[in-house]
């Protein structure tokens, strides 16, 4: 099957994020819970930042809201935090891409953080946020992977020839 | 092939976007927070990523499967011996309590209280999916088509798990007693003192609002007290494991231990509390 450029980038983009999607429900022991990256949110801030005009505030809502579902918890809640990380994305993308690694992955840390604040807001005001400081080591996690997600993510888009 | 760089200039800026998608959101969650108001919307997204959950759950079967295929047959055989050991027991001792609820229904009625008839039950399987990171969440492979319904109990062997807070066609969802969104009415089993029982994300639950003259030991059984109709009363909910005492805090401090195998469960049960209430199939 020979597909068209346009075709096979979009392709590689929407696979992306239903391997996303599927890391994130995919069950594990329950010490190693708090040690999962947020696979959906890396995936976002990526494309954002490669490819901003393909990815970007609609595509972060619908993927968050496809998560909400997963996830069984309040519909908008993570699609808001996703959207919000989204847009900071886009619109510091050419920052971003010039940073070095190192300093990537803490802007990437500090995204995250947002997300998880945004969704941990949602959450209290629905009285149902959880009690504990290690709500916040998935966002360091996610910060450790960023590197070699990049990586990974890079060559993918290079073999799709996505610009 | 049309340039789409070029229209750009004509579509919403990225920030109009996201103020939308903002708005949009808080509307969603105020809605949905408010109760069944998206549970349509919800069904149908459910069941179009269901594909997700299904496919989610292949490593853990594949991994039971192969524990299952390499499992020797002695293994097997010592397993089949304990159980045919341990159901003459379990039946001596169903023997009895069938004496005893009959009893009990005996004296209610010289009481005139109301008879406590037993519950109908369905067991459920688990689908092996993650939850969202520090919630605590379960979902079964009995949905609305079975008859479950919003707010069902759901226990194991040992006790209560939780209650059922979405149903779809053919799953739903339990939030457990572990959850920070749960709390359900106790009492002490020995001193029939009541109080509530508030999940927090990990492991243990807490018993809140109680003051120092509370009638509450380390070591206390929390039965449910089925105050507020949503749980049967009398089932074992949670263990005391630790009472701090700060004299700064206006209440105790309780940690206590639920009495389920929350997290070791294959399959968990659905219990109608009323069984005077048929199933309601599809609401």
């Amino acid at each position: 099957m020979k597909l068209s450029n346009a075709a096979r980038g979009r392709l590689t983009i929407v696979a992306s994020f239903a391997a996303a999607l599927l890391l994130a429900i995919v069950p594990g022991p329950d010490w190693a819970e708090p040690f999962r990256p947020e696979w959906v949110g890396l995936v976002l801030i990526y494309w954002c930042m490669a490819t901003p005009q393909r990815v970007g505030v609609g595509v972060g809502w619908s993927v968050g809201l496809m998560l909400d579902v997963l996830y069984g918890s309040l519909l908008g809640q993570h699609a808001l935090a996703k959207a919000a990380i989204a847009y900071l994305t886009v619109r510091f993308h050419t920052q971003l891409r010039m940073f070095p690694r190192w300093q990537q992955a803490a802007s990437v840390l500090v995204l995250v953080a947002i997300n998880h604040l945004l969704v941990l807001w949602a959450k209290a005001l629905a009285s149902e946020a959880p009690v504990g400081w290690s709500y916040w080591t998935p966002s360091i996690v996610s910060m450790l992977v960023w590197p070699w997600l990049f990586v990974i993510l890079r060559d993918i888009r290079r073999r799709a020839k996505l610009a | 092939m049309i340039d789409l760089a070029s229209w750009s200039t004509r579509t919403p800026s990225n920030l109009v976007r996201l103020v939308f998608v903002a708005l949009l959101s808080v509307g969603l969650m105020m809605l949905d927070h408010q109760g069944e108001r998206l549970a349509k919307i919800r069904s149908v997204l459910s069941i179009a990523l269901y594909p997700f959950q299904a496919v989610a759950t292949v490593p853990t079967r594949t991994g039971a499967w192969l524990i299952e295929f390499f499992r020797s047959d002695r293994a097997m055989r010592e397993d089949y011996e304990k159980l045919r050991a341990d159901r003459p027991l379990l039946l001596a001792k169903l023997q009895k309590y069938q004496a005893l609820e009959a009893e009990n229904i005996h004296f209610r009625r010289l009481l005139n209280a109301a008879e406590r008839v037993s519950e109908r039950a369905l067991v459920a399987e688990l689908l092996e999916v993650g939850p969202e990171p520090f919630t605590r969440k379960l979902v079964i492979t009995k949905g609305g088509q079975h008859g479950v319904y919003l707010g069902q109990p759901v226990i194991d062997a040992l006790g209560i798990m939780g209650q059922v807070t979405e149903v779809d066609p053919y799953t739903s969802r339990v939030t457990l007693i572990t959850d920070p969104s749960h709390a359900i009415p106790v009492q002490v089993n020995r001193s029939g003192l009541r109080a509530m029982v508030f999940g927090t994300g990990q492991d243990a639950v807490a018993v809140r609002y109680l003051t120092a003259l509370a009638d509450i030991q380390e070591g206390d059984l929390l039965v449910s007290s089925g105050l507020g109709g949503g749980f049967p009363a009398g089932y074992p909910v949670a263990r005391v494991r630790r009472i701090n005492n700060d004299p700064n805090e206006a209440f105790l401090a309780i940690d206590a231990e639920p009495v389920a195998q929350i997290g070791h469960n294959k399959e968990v049960l659905l219990i109608w509390p009323d069984s005077a209430a048929k199933p309601q199939a599809k609401k």
